[in-house]
């Protein structure tokens, strides 16, 4: 995969300043009487690679569902581009957003998930131009066009034509990376896209993940037990545990002098 | 009694006729039931109360209420409120009508079943209402169903002789005129149920080689 440029082309997104992209305010998410994200504040910069660590239950996941609006959360406000992801402003008051606010705020951000959920009933071509046809009201063309862009930079070219239960996971998981950039999202959200995975495919995912992570200014919210992954590609590693942020810096400094006692505990069990 | 032949050729005329109503009442009531059956079925994951209640109440009334019953009342009770159908338009509303109730639920069971996942795509993709529907999950779940209706479609084909009741000359009803006329009943009966297990057992041979193909 040699086209930085094409793929920087295939991406393009709106200027990179370093601003605020992503904001979460006193954010409280809780299942039953689990409280999963206990007012939890952070903020992600545009262009940011963000990697979210932390025992399972820890909330990671549950950030990534928040921000796709998957979830709604119980306490707080969420912010994408300064526009606020699940309330709307009705004169001073803050009420819950209708469906077409957050439609329109949600079209910045995409999501590959662990187990693919590509479209079955569809072929792969038409997987990754569904949404630009129908959602940004792209031709059939233009969006057949780019799709083949992206499947090419993923190393799909031959597969278009196939219906993805005829794919590899890995090969799936490459399409459904494709789906995700062909809607030119600001932030691209990953949820344990490995996890599902045989060992021997992984490799090629994260290849993937590493091109588009060094060549393009998309923001990333990565969930991953991958750590050589997290190391090569994040510009900040926080670290979760019981729906807190206990840790964050730089993955250098995170992995090789965390100064957190529970840190240290999960690198040296994962690593 | 005995089986006299020139009575099987006699009766043939009729029962050709016959065999073209039942089928024509049989395709008919089918489209009704497939497409009424779908409209239940998303109404009653509709998120506004007002939408789904009115709904889930009529197709339990309808479900749970004779076949029988409600073609009578269609046919008799209907015109009273200044609707005049023909017999057979009253007899194929009402076959469609009353199998909706059951194939809603067989759609329902299909949207059941596609995955959540499928739904959180369509989500992360911002994929309007209508077009997750339509491209999404309706796709996947009527091929999954697509056996179970047919299932239905033969239980219909069993239940055709009801709108004889209401004056409708299906099969049945020119097997019964015909002995009303020459006495004969042996012929004209086992012809008729003849035609049924010649239809019916052949068509559950092929929803079951479908259901293998479609179901995985």
């Amino acid at each position: 995969m040699s086209a930085d440029s094409n793929l920087s082309k295939a991406t393009a997104n709106p200027a990179v300043d370093g601003s605020e992209l992503i904001r979460f305010d006193r954010v409280t998410k809780r299942f039953g009487a689990n409280t999963v994200l206990d007012s939890l504040d952070f903020t992600v910069s545009s262009g940011k690679h963000v990697t979210l660590i932390g025992p399972s239950g820890s909330g990671k996941t549950t950030i990534l569902r928040l921000l796709m609006t998957l979830l709604k959360p119980d306490e707080g406000t969420i912010k994408v581009g300064g526009e606020y992801l699940t309330h709307e402003k009705k004169g001073e008051k803050l009420v819950p957003a209708g469906e077409k606010h957050t439609r329109e705020v949600r079209k910045n951000i995409g999501m590959v998930f662990q187990q693919f959920n590509l479209f079955p009933n569809m072929k792969v071509l038409r997987n990754v131009t569904e949404a630009p046809v129908h959602v940004l009201g792209m031709s059939k063309e233009a969006a057949e066009e780019r799709a083949h862009e992206l499947l090419d930079l993923v190393g799909l070219t031959e597969h278009v034509d196939k219906y993805p239960t005829q794919l590899s996971g890995g090969q799936q998981q490459r399409v459904a990376i494709a789906r995700a950039l062909a809607m030119r999202p600001q932030v691209l959200l990953l949820d344990e896209v490995t996890s599902a995975l045989d060992p021997e495919l992984v490799a090629g995912v994260l290849d993937v993940l590493r091109d588009i992570a060094h060549t393009t200014d998309i923001t990333m919210l990565c969930v991953t037990h991958e750590m050589n992954f997290a190391r090569d590609i994040s510009d900040d590693v926080l670290m979760f545990d019981a729906g807190r942020v206990i840790e964050s810096g730089p993955p250098e400094k995170i992995f090789t002098e965390p100064e957190h006692e529970r840190t240290r505990e999960f690198l040296s069990a994962v690593l | 009694m005995k089986w006299n032949w020139n009575a099987v050729g006699d009766f043939m005329p009729m029962f050709w006729h016959g065999l073209l109503v039942t089928l024509e009442a049989l395709a008919l009531g089918s489209l009704i039931a497939f497409a009424l059956g779908l409209i239940w079925a998303m109404a009653q994951r509709s998120e506004h109360a007002a939408v789904r209640w009115p709904v889930v109440g009529v197709t339990e009334f309808i479900r749970n209420t004779p076949l029988l019953v409600q073609l009578f009342f269609l046919f008799y009770v209907l015109p009273e409120w200044g609707i005049t159908l023909s017999a057979l338009t009253t007899g194929v509303i009402g076959l469609g009508l009353h199998y909706s109730t059951y194939t809603a639920e067989v759609y329902r069971a299909g949207i059941d079943g596609v995955p959540v996942g499928q739904w959180e795509a369509a989500t992360a993709l911002s994929l309007p209402r209508t077009r997750t529907w339509s491209a999404v999950i309706l796709p996947q779940a009527i091929r999954r169903v697509v056996p179970a209706l047919g299932n239905y479609v033969v239980a219909m084909l069993k239940d055709t002789p009801m709108i004889f009741v209401i004056g409708v000359l299906e099969m049945l009803g020119e097997a019964r005129q015909f002995a009303s006329q020459t006495f004969q009943t042996i012929e004209p009966y086992t012809i008729v149920g003849i035609a049924f297990i010649v239809i019916a057992y052949p068509a559950s041979l092929l929803l079951r080689a479908l259901e293998r193909r479609l179901v995985r």
